[in-house]
């Protein structure tokens, strides 16, 4: 077995000589690397090297979105039979393993969220392997968080070529234009979001696409519901999920939104494992519970009446906001992203604040889909540079307060050290 | 009086195989070379020609621009060797060792009387000059400026370094020697700093300032406590020594007589003795690697320690600066899944299935293998954990890619070396050269400002 891998080892040594300097160099050097770190040294500077590079660091983003995927999987079968049970008017009575961790249940996920992970990854890779050959530089890791994102931030039932068009366009506006990986100033997958939206906003805004075959059925005798929480607490209705079901996750929604509780797994391992900020994260809970608050205050205080459009989420207790939607997600997965979030650790305070702030007020503002972190983020991914810019311009304040006492003596050439003199600048 | 610095940001990088604290006398080179890279910047003009005979301490070269400053051959012996690179660069000088050595002594300086030009000026004459290096711009110190302060680290946190402690042993009337004419090319104070717990000759002198340091590498880097003790601003100068070269400068100052003798640690996992051996500047390494033996064919030599010191080769010779010479295995070869599976034999600043956290005091046995391929900017946040000064390094590091002179004063790479950026380079996830980024920046910083 070992004498198999070295010769396996030394074939494909050979076969990154026969491609070097060609076209495809970039294409097979993406294959060779993916199985075998390289076999590069250092040549000056630093000689030894931290054991990280750019593809553990992503991977590791992706073990903390596995979790969340499976659940997916089985929530996504889970959201349709519950959605038919009602239709019929005997509601599923759940139960976490005989209602809920189901062979049925994952099948529905197999059909339905495999085929968006392949779609994602496919088109997505395949564009990046494009612009790596043309622009002849190595492919970068990027996409590989991204192409796990988008497949849990979109709808259930978003039709496949949608998103093949969704994702053609974030990758190559949102990222290559600018150079790709670590150049990009929108997060590709919110960009393809975003770009889902607008594009296709009959068909994201609706309140079908949440649940499989609730599109379908609609209009039938079969209809089923595919209203979201928010959706529900938009049109001022009440919701019938209790909060634990919020919590965990057991809700219509966003494919991999759904569970706050595995989210904050992710989180907690993304901190300790020191990949994502977590000052973003933090500052960004902050957020949207002050302006959750303040929207409570705001209820409280009886400026707004219960017949105000408004009144179904301006009176949503504040701290529920953190457990519906994508509210958490965002905060966890798609904030923190160092490229486009806020560099300096000062920074990363107030870019998560107003991103919590702001996603909880485009929530119960947004007359036409009442979800917020999407467009909060790619909103503070603009402005995440200017953050920094005042924040290194703190520093640089300081230096330059400092040098105004710089102790600056003359050069000997200049002046003789007996009329030495201590100058100001 | 002594003042502490405690440092908490930074990262240790615990090695296999440092030196242990036991001397032996390394046979005589029959080469000795002197490396003109050694001296950033420098333009030579040659003294004498090839095939002359020089004596120990007689000048082989001078700067040209600054016809004072002399570099004086390490032994007795015949220029065998002047080679040249592109556009006649001159690369490093040969000399071969006469059996009898013959010493140039100049006539021995009374520094309570010297003046400041008469230090400048036996320093410049008798090749000990060059130990002394300045900041801005990292280079070796222009006489001329009147330094705010004079640092000296005797602390040593770089991995597998050689200890200042050990190296500086029994040499305290040299280090006095040495501080008592330092003391008096600055109208500022001489600042030395000294372990927490150290027993260094360091800090028994007089006419210092000196400073307690704990904490973990970049502690022991001279640039880290000159941002602490003292930050230099636009416009001034400090000068800094390495503690090692102090007793080559009070030796000097005593005798007369330039003796570029050292204790050099030879350290690194593919060494089997690690130890100290007694040199000279300029020796050739294999001297004393092959009296301490080596574990592998595959191994680089280093010239300095494993952080910032430069590529050699066992025939290659000890640096002027240098007196560590570490030796680490090559890492040329492929891993599989290197990126996924979980590291227990790296050292990692993450924990992203990176499991050197679990045990901060294992030592490791590191190669020169770059663990990935070479990426932009991506992460953020990272470099601040260990990087310790009142500076933002990525910010800094851009600047200077992108050539933005403005922007480089404003972030303050006047104060830095490149030596301070060697740990953000260690722990860079996109493997992004640092050392050479900001060695470029302040190249052209002096070009553009002087």
């Amino acid at each position: 077995m070992k004498d198999k891998r070295l010769t396996f080892k030394k074939r494909l040594h050979i076969l990154k000589h026969h491609y070097r300097d060609k076209k495809m160099a970039p294409a097979f050097n993406a294959l060779h690397t993916f199985l075998f770190t390289p076999d590069e040294t250092t040549h000056s500077g630093s000689h030894v090297r931290a054991a990280d590079d750019l593809k553990r660091t992503m991977n590791t983003v992706i073990m903390a979105l596995l979790p969340v995927l499976v659940f997916a999987m089985f929530n996504a079968g889970y959201q349709h039979y519950a959605a038919v049970a009602a239709a019929n008017g005997e509601p599923l009575q759940f139960s976490l393993w005989d209602t809920f961790l189901t062979w049925d249940n994952f099948y529905i996920g197999l059909i339905k969220v495999l085929p968006l992970l392949v779609v994602s990854y496919g088109v997505g890779l395949l564009v990046e392997f494009i612009f790596a050959v043309i622009k002849g530089h190595e492919v970068e890791e990027g996409y590989l968080v991204t192409g796990m994102l988008v497949p849990l931030i979109v709808p259930i039932d978003t039709p496949l070529w949608m998103l093949a068009v969704s994702v053609v366009f974030g990758v190559v506006i949102g990222k290559e234009v600018f150079g790709g990986t670590g150049m990009n100033i929108l997060n590709p997958a919110l960009t393809i979001r975003a770009f889902l939206f607008f594009a296709y906003p009959t068909w994201m805004s609706g309140d079908k696409v949440w649940v499989y075959e609730a599109v379908e059925r609609a209009g039938t005798p079969d209809a089923i519901s595919g209203e979201t929480i928010l959706g529900s607490l938009a049109q001022n209705s009440d919701i019938s999920y209790s909060v634990s079901d919020m919590f965990f996750g057991f809700i219509p929604g966003s494919v991999g939104e759904t569970s706050t509780f595995l989210i904050l797994l992710g989180g907690l391992f993304l901190i300790f494992s020191k990949i994502a900020s977590w000052r973003i994260m933090v500052s960004a809970v902050v957020g949207a519970l002050v302006m959750g608050l303040i929207f409570n205050g705001v209820v409280d205080q009886g400026w707004i009446g219960e017949g105000s459009k408004f009144y179904g989420l301006m009176s949503f207790e504040f701290w529920k906001h953190l457990i519906v939607g994508g509210l958490a997600f965002g905060i966890v997965y798609m904030a923190t992203d160092p490229v486009t979030g806020s560099q300096t650790n000062r920074g990363k305070w107030i870019y998560g604040f107003f991103i919590g702030f702001i996603s909880v007020m485009i929530r119960v503002f947004n007359p036409a889909y009442p979800e917020g972190v999407f467009l909060a983020i790619l909103l503070m991914n603009v402005f995440a540079p200017t953050i920094d810019h005042y924040v290194v311009r703190g520093n640089v304040n300081r230096r330059l307060k400092r040098a105004k006492n710089a102790t600056v003596y003359p050069k000997d050439s200049e002046s003789k050290e007996s009329e030495l003199q201590v100058e100001t600048a | 009086m002594s003042k502490d610095i405690r440092i908490k940001k930074g990262l240790n990088i615990n090695l296999v195989g440092a030196a242990e604290q036991t001397t032996s006398t390394a046979v005589l080179s029959n080469v000795y070379a002197i490396h003109l890279n050694d001296f950033h910047g420098l333009t030579p003009k040659m003294l004498i020609k090839e095939g002359a005979e020089v004596k120990a301490g007689e000048p082989l070269f001078y700067n040209k621009n600054k016809e004072e400053m002399k570099f004086v051959s390490p032994v007795s012996g015949e220029l065998v060797e002047i080679n040249r690179g592109a556009r006649r660069r001159i690369l490093n000088l040969k000399i071969l060792a006469d059996k009898e050595q013959a010493q140039l002594t100049h006539q021995p300086l009374n520094v309570e009387k010297a003046s400041k030009e008469d230090i400048k000026a036996y320093l410049l004459e008798g090749g000990c000059w060059p130990f002394i290096k300045q900041r801005p711009y990292d280079i070796i110190a222009n006489p001329d400026a009147n330094p705010k302060a004079i640092f000296i680290s005797g602390y040593t946190t770089a991995p597998l370094a050689a200890q200042a402690d050990y190296v500086l042993q029994g040499k305290e009337s040299e280090l006095q020697a040495a501080i008592h004419a330092l003391a008096k090319l600055t109208p500022g104070k001489v600042h030395v700093s000294v372990g927490e717990a150290s027993n260094s000759p360091l800090a028994g002198l007089s006419g210092i300032e000196l400073h307690k340091v704990s904490g973990p590498h970049p502690a022991g880097l001279v640039g880290t406590q000159i941002n602490k003790i003292d930050p230099i601003n636009k416009g001034e100068t400090v000068w800094t020594v390495a503690p090692q070269d102090l007793i080559i400068i009070g030796e000097f100052l005593l005798t007369g007589k330039f003796n570029p003798e050292r204790l050099v640690a030879l350290a690194g996992s593919s060494v089997k003795t690690p130890k100290y051996y007694k040199t000279k500047i300029g020796a050739e390494i294999s001297t004393f690697l092959y009296a301490s033996g080596v574990n592998e064919d595959n191994f680089r030599v280093i010239n300095g320690d494993v952080l910032t010191g430069l590529k050699s080769r066992p025939d290659g010779h000890l640096g002027f600066y240098n007196n560590t010479v570490s030796v680490i295995p090559e890492g040329d070869d492929y891993e599989f899944f290197g990126w996924n599976k979980p590291v227990f034999d790296k050292i990692s600043a993450t924990r992203a299935l990176t499991f050197s956290w679990l045990q901060p005091n294992k030592k490791y046995d590191l190669t020169t293998n770059t663990n990935g391929e070479h990426r932009a900017f991506v992460v953020t946040g990272m470099y601040e954990k260990v990087f310790p000064m009142d500076i933002y390094p990525l910010q800094l590091l851009k600047a200077c890619m992108v050539n933005d002179i403005d922007e480089m004063e404003q972030l303050g790479l006047y104060e830095v070396a490149p030596e301070d950026f060697s740990l953000t380079e260690f722990v860079c996830v996109s493997k992004q050269p640092h050392q050479k980024i900001i060695r470029e920046g302040l190249d052209l910083l002096y070009k553009e400002i002087g």
